[in-house]
């Protein structure tokens, strides 16, 4: 059973290649191929995780792939809780954003090609989840990166669209260097890059000092592009410009999932380098205050559930740096499901509207049942509301940062503004009176391809967090652990201080944006120079902008000037000089070949105009000429 | 027989000279075509005689003058031949036999 778990990917990777070489022009077969491959997948994916509850390993498979003299790269799996918990997570995902798609993207030109690269960025995250070590896990890792530029670009006609998977592809790779260098320095180190060998060889002490923190920042820059964080957090709002259901999936189970994969499945690193791990915590809890605060006054309903899980990413970072794994794995699995639930949610909305600007909403509660109430209850998991999924995962965020004051303090900030922001956006697009009218009258709920899988994520945004309760024997806690499993005592305290901060967000929100008795107006007004920077997300674009992209046109330019001036002058100037060279050889070719060749005919004519009147053509003068020469040899003899 | 003056190899060789001087005469005066070729055969007969003699005088044992003599009258018979068929054809072309203006072969 284990054994074959590669027929999880396997079959996602099989259905991409069937739909781009055969059944591309049938689009019922293409859809159906493609949720029939994940649907599997999720199937098989759910005995692999009662096997492994069973027994959790790690279990590894692995063929070699290459050798290099002494040493051999592996194509291999690596199964353990972990990976048991982001297979079961990928393929939900994944198959309820594909079931939605078939609404979503109903009468879309190319169906199958989205289908297909839907099907391989599957294929590629759960590639990733299953690796065995780091050249493997750099591959998948570059191949979800690949597909996500496929699809975040996917409306490419529009050039917000192209910019935006252009920005992703580039971003990210910013970070992938850092990996690169981290994945070079890991095998200096070690030797090997199998996940196993290198842990052992930290637990020996054999990798360890300033080489294993260096290591370890350069990987972490992996997951901060990947998993958006501070400072190269910025492609992800912008990777709103992609159909909703992929940002769901990116934004839930697979794109940036795959960084706090990666910091949770190298955590060995962080725990062993405190330096490294205290890095990633600050860069984690960074981040987290930065998206949520700009979160907190977007208008465009798909920005904000973008910063939000910019924030919620920087919540997990921040646990796994503090060295806690569980908190931070258990948060990434509820969050993967309540924020795609929140973005199909969201999908459907705009689906129905044809707008992201949560100002020409309201209302809409009213026509978009099913919408609206899944939305509620994802916001309220989100917001860490007892006894949802969320309460839960952000419970042992918060008891992990204990011992960290200013984390916690931190962190519980980030839960209020997570609530405040996620009601301010329910109110704003189900409550109050419709804003614009026009739109509000074509408003209708959405087909049932797109609220079935809210329904069912609905349903795990409520319960799939009660697999953590502290109180159950065999809970989150005891099965995905690192090192010994730590049963964290409930600490009532704690819930209910970050209950009392989630709820005092929510009412915030209710008062500004339901009971209108706070005018938003008049506090962005009273706050005007804070709220301008928060609107322009700090302006972190512009920033780059000047920084960056800038100064690089200008570099652009300048070896355009370059090339066109000095490479294009000496091209030119080696052409001119071929031509005078070649027109002083004409000259001499024309004037002295040619004349002494015609010279030379000239002179034959010449002569032969002369010689050829002894040609008379008569008999008798030839005869004539004879006798005379006889005559003049007899007399010269 | 005294008195007589023999007939010697000089006597012959005069006669040559003679016929052969009037050939070529001919051959460089005459207009006609037909007599020019005539003359041809005066100094062909001309030749004939001094070798003839010359064989008689100088090698009386063997026949060698004679044989070339007889070889140069086939040849020039089969020689004549040809060329009055040449000549037949210019009469045909250019109404006329004269050498003179036969002369289309100049440059």
């Amino acid at each position: 059973m284990l054994y074959n778990a590669w027929i999880i990917p396997a079959l996602p990777l099989a259905a991409f290649a069937l739909i781009v070489f055969f059944t591309h022009r049938n689009r019922a077969v293409s859809a159906a191929l493609s949720i029939g491959a994940i649907l599997i997948g999720f199937v098989y994916a759910i005995p692999v995780l009662f096997q492994l509850i069973h027994n959790h390993g790690p279990h590894e498979f692995y063929f070699t792939w290459l050798d290099f003299g002494t040493w051999h790269l592996q194509i291999g799996m690596l199964l353990d809780p972990l990976t048991a918990v982001m297979l079961m997570v990928v393929t939900i995902v994944s198959s309820c954003v594909q079931i939605y798609s078939l609404g979503y993207m109903h009468g879309d030109p190319r169906f199958s090609r989205y289908f297909a690269y839907l099907s391989l960025f599957t294929f590629s995250m759960l590639g990733l989840v299953l690796s065995n070590n780091f050249a493997m896990i750099f591959i998948f890792w570059e191949l979800v990166g690949l597909t996500s530029y496929l699809l975040i670009g996917f409306w490419f006609e529009k050039k917000s669209a192209s910019d935006a998977g252009k920005k992703a592809f580039i971003t990210t790779r910013t970070g992938d260097l850092g990996f690169i260098i981290g994945i070079l320095l890991t095998f200096y180190a070690c030797g090997t890059l199998n996940f196993g060998e290198v842990f052992t060889k930290i637990e020996t002490g054999i990798f360890a000092g300033g080489l294993l923190t260096a290591a370890g920042i350069f990987l972490f820059c992996g997951a901060v592009g990947k998993s958006a964080q501070f400072p190269l957090h910025v492609w992800l709002p912008d990777a709103m410009e992609g159909p909703t259901p992929v940002s769901a999936l990116i934004h839930a189970a697979t794109m940036v999932a795959a960084g706090v994969y990666l910091v949770a499945r190298i955590l060995t690193v962080y725990l062993a380098s405190e330096t490294a791990g205290m890095v990633v915590a600050v860069i984690g809890i960074t981040t987290s205050l930065i998206a949520a605060s700009i979160g907190l006054v977007q208008n465009d309903i798909k920005r904000v559930l973008a910063y939000s899980t910019v924030s919620q990413l920087g919540y997990m970072i921040m646990a796994l740096g503090l060295g806690s794994f569980t908190a931070g794995t258990f948060h990434l699995m509820t969050h993967a499901f309540f924020k795609a639930l929140l973005f199909l949610a969201a999908g459907s909305v705009i689906h129905a509207v044809h707008t992201n600007d949560m100002q020409e909403m309201g209302g809409l509660g009213r026509k978009m049942k099913i919408t609206a109430v899944t939305m509620f209850i994802a916001s309220f998991s989100i917001a860490g509301i007892f006894p949802l999924s969320g309460f839960w995962s952000k419970d042992e965020i918060v008891a992990a940062t204990m011992g960290h004051p200013v984390f916690m303090v931190l962190a519980l900030g980030v839960a209020f503004m997570t609530a405040f922001y996620m009601f301010r956006l329910c109110f704003l697009t189900f409550t109050g009176t419709p804003r614009d009218p026009h739109k509000f009258d074509h408003a209708h709920e959405s087909p049932r391809t797109m609220t079935y899988p809210l329904l069912f994520l609905a349903f795990l945004s409520v319960f799939a967090g009660w697999v953590g309760i502290p109180w159950l024997p065999h809970g989150y806690s005891s099965f995905v652990y690192h090192g010994e499993p730590h049963h964290a005592a409930f600490h009532f305290d704690i819930a209910g201080i970050s209950l009392l901060v989630g709820l005092s967000g929510i009412a915030l929100a209710y008062l500004m944006y339901y009971r209108r008795s706070i005018s938003p107006d008049k506090v962005a007004e009273r706050f005007r120079p804070l709220y301008t920077l928060l609107y322009h997300k700090y302006y972190f674009d512009e920033l780059y902008d000047a920084v960056i992209v800038r100064p690089l046109y200008a570099i652009c330019d300048f070896w355009f000037w370059f090339d066109q001036h000095i490479i294009d002058g000496l091209v030119n100037g080696a052409a001119t000089l071929t031509l005078w060279w070649s027109i002083a050889k004409n000259w001499f070719d024309v004037k002295v070949v040619d004349g002494a060749v015609n010279g030379a005919a000239y002179t034959i004519r010449g002569t032969g105009s002369i010689l050829r009147f002894a040609q008379t053509g008569r008999l008798q003068n030839y005869a004539l000429i004879i006798f005379a020469g006889v005559i003049l040899i007899w007399f010269l003899r | 027989m005294a008195g007589q003056t023999a007939i010697g190899l000089n006597h012959y060789l005069m006669l040559s000279g003679i016929l052969f001087t009037i050939g070529m005469f001919g051959v460089l005066t005459r207009r006609n075509a037909i007599a020019v070729l005539m003359s041809t055969e005066l100094m062909f007969n001309a030749a004939n005689i001094a070798l003839v003699a010359f064989s008689r005088f100088v090698t009386p044992a063997a026949l060698t003058g004679q044989m070339i003599a007889m070889f140069i009258i086939v040849v020039a018979a089969a020689e004549a031949t040809v060329a009055l068929a040449i000549v037949l054809l210019i009469y045909r072309s250019f109404k006329g036999i004269n050498v003179d203006r036969i002369n289309f072969m100049k440059w």
